[in-house]
């Protein structure tokens, strides 16, 4: 039994048909990426996942459990962690309470703390910025905020939607280190969205490429990189 | 761990009662400054041959010999429109949405805290009571009026504006305007179907009329008397329990923090575990009960209640909020605290300084017209730069 899996599903924004019918599965362990360009339903996938999108037809099942349309915060209570397209930080919540929001779900402080502490070993810079508005900072740290915020609540699958947009090249390693880490060390299974289908590719074990709603590709890492088609698409030749 | 907590405890009491104070003193202090300059400027006038002739004493000497109750008066009716306002923006603050059902949540806070009031005292608990029991058979109104304004406040989310979260922003607002009818003819519905009987007026007990002295300045020959009444001591209590209680429930707990999440990004806050609509829930819930706690306090200090006794309150809250500042729980307590002393001052001088011109009733336009001007020149009101307080 795969831990995620999707049967075809399909959703809709009003009338704009978004996915036309995905089906996908991750397994336990796994690090699986989701490429494609731009309006391709990329994001829409793991919102629908997630619950904030309405999937009309299909099923959504975690663990063999069926949770399409749950409401997303029960999603999220049984283990799906999702770091949104654009980093969704809470603008006027500091970072102590970013942090603190990302394990809205755990009752316990000290463990809170516990894995705060684990959040800054990570992302040192973090902990220097504690008492610092969200919304006041850098892009970098938003995203090093946002991640570090998807493993408060240490998910058995975390959902990221383009960890590396806007990064400078030092903080894009930075950050797939991290995704790395969390996956070998922690056993977290991933499931990553990215425009940057190189460093995508490089660190996951499957892709699956999406086109205008659709899977149009899938395989292991090396399959599709070495695909001509998505080489001249998504690898610039 | 348990200390950080402490000292945060510690300052989110303390940051409020400061701000209370700095925001009572000052407005106080700027006011009267204005008012007896005017009075200086107007010496030798019309108006200070009026005054001199009715009150025998010079138009300067009249005002300053009042100044004191003004001010204490101008206080309590403060925080009175701050409690009420705490609800409109809190409600912002979350939904970006006036919630013009409010005053009626308000009305009904007040109508159940009388009711409750008129049963005990025709079940004889009343007359005689003590002074303490008293006290704790005001707190059980001012509970009762909390837990129906805020049930109320609840149900009106659920049923009225949550199915229309998605449509235009006109469109729950037009709700809110309906429902606030509706809730208002509900009262008159269940009050003349029980007790034939749309006003109603709060039993006199305890010791809440009473007067008692804080100092008599001598002043020129007269005195200038500084007393309060005891009911006026509780609404102002009863309300910095409020502001300083809400202030430590949105920006030190658990739940304060989720609110502040839901009210920022709703979607990201569910992606955290949060359930929204919970959230939306509570929010009504409090700004409901707070809301009716404030009612039970109004027909406390004003005695007589009737079921349109939401609208003024409710209107001048909801100017008190854009005041000071709407989705802002500081700006909310210095909105209200702005307007019940402008309101008062307006109301116990306008008169005497026009020569009768102008009466106390036109307190109201005053009041609105800074509003117009606070609006035209600070759209966001006056603390609407600091987000960092929202709801
Ligand atoms: N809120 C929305 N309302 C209407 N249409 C939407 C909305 N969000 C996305 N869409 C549409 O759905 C389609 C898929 O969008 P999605 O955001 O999933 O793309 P994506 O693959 O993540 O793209 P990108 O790489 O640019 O982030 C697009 O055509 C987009 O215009
Ligand atoms: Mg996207």
């Amino acid at each position: 039994m795969s831990l995620l899996e999707l049967q075809n599903v399909h959703s809709f924004y009003g009338h704009i048909h978004a996915l036309k019918g995905i089906s996908l599965r991750v397994e336990e362990g796994e690090v699986v990426t989701l490429i494609g360009g731009n309006g391709a339903g990329k994001s829409t996938t793991l919102r629908t996942i997630s619950g904030l999108v309405h999937a009309r037809e299909g099923k959504i099942l975690l663990n063999g459990q069926d949770i399409t349309n749950l409401p997303p915060h029960e999603i999220v209570s049984i283990g799906v962690g999702h770091v949104p397209e654009g980093r969704g930080i809470f603008p006027r919540l500091t970072v102590r309470e970013n942090l603190e929001m990302g394990a809205y779900t755990l009752s316990n402080p000290a463990e809170v703390e516990r894995r705060m502490e684990a959040v800054f070993e990570l992302f040192p810079r973090l902990k220097e910025r504690i008492s610092q508005k969200g919304g006041t900072l850098s892009g970098g740290e938003q995203q090093m905020l946002a991640t570090g915020r998807g493993l408060m609540l240490r998910p058995k699958i975390l959902l990221m939607d383009e960890p590396s947009m806007g990064l400078a090249p030092v903080l894009v390693e930075l950050i797939f280190g991290v995704i790395r880490n969390l996956n070998q060390q922690d056993g977290t299974t991933i499931l990553l969205v990215e425009q940057n289908a190189l460093m995508a590719l490089k660190y996951a074990n499957r892709a699956y490429v999406l086109e205008t709603g659709k899977i149009v590709l899938s395989g292991s890492s090396q399959e599709i990189a070495q695909n001509p088609e998505v080489k001249k698409a998504y690898l610039g030749g | 761990m348990r200390r950080v907590f402490n000292s945060q405890t510690i300052r989110e009491i303390l940051r409020p009662l400061g701000q209370i104070v700095v925001f009572v003193t000052a407005s106080g202090v700027v006011l009267s400054l204005l008012i007896l300059l005017l009075a200086l400027l107007l010496r030798g006038s019309a108006a200070d041959q009026a005054t001199i002739e009715r009150n025998g004493m010079d138009i300067f000497t009249y005002t300053l010999v009042n100044l004191p109750q003004v001010l204490i008066d101008g206080v309590t009716i403060g925080f009175v429109y701050a409690a009420i306002a705490l609800g409109y923006t809190m409600v912002y603050g979350v939904l970006e949405f006036i919630n013009f059902a409010h005053s009626e949540i308000f009305a009904i806070g007040a109508f159940v805290g009388v009711e409750a009031l008129i049963f005990l005292e025709s079940a004889g608990m009343l007359s005689g009571a003590s002074n303490l029991s008293a006290y704790l058979w005001l707190i059980l109104a001012i509970l009762l009026g909390m837990i129906a304004a805020g049930s109320v406040a609840i149900l009106v989310e659920m049923s009225a504006y949550r199915p229309l979260r998605h449509a235009p922003r006109l469109v729950p607002l037009i709700s809110a305007i309906g429902v606030s009818f509706f809730l208002q003819d509900a009262i008159r519905l269940i009050e003349s179907l029980t007790t034939g009987q749309f006003h109603r007026i709060i039993p006199t007990f305890g010791n809440f009329d009473e007067r008692f002295s804080l100092a008599s300045i001598p002043y020129l020959g007269t005195n200038i008397n500084l007393d309060i009444q005891v009911k006026s001591v509780w609404v102002i209590f009863a309300a910095i329990l409020m502001l300083v209680g809400l202030n430590y429930l949105v920006n030190a707990t658990k739940l304060g923090k989720a609110i502040r999440s839901v009210a920022q990004d709703q979607a990201t806050a569910s992606l955290m575990g949060i359930n929204v609509n919970r959230i939306i829930s509570l929010t009504f819930l409090i700004g409901g009960a707070l809301g009716g706690a404030a009612g039970v306090l109004y027909a406390l200090k004003f005695t007589r209640i009737d079921p349109f006794v939401g609208f003024f309150p409710g209107i001048k809250a909801f100017t008190a909020a854009v005041l000071g500042g709407i989705g802002n729980i500081t700006g909310a307590l210095l909105g209200g605290i702005v307007l019940g002393m402008l309101e008062t001052f307006a109301g116990s001088y306008l008169n005497v300084f026009t020569v009768g011109a102008f009466g106390a009733e036109y307190k109201d336009i005053l009041a609105f017209g800074i509003l117009i001007l606070v609006l035209i020149f600070r759209p966001s009101g006056l603390l609407g730069e600091q987000v960092g307080q929202k709801a």
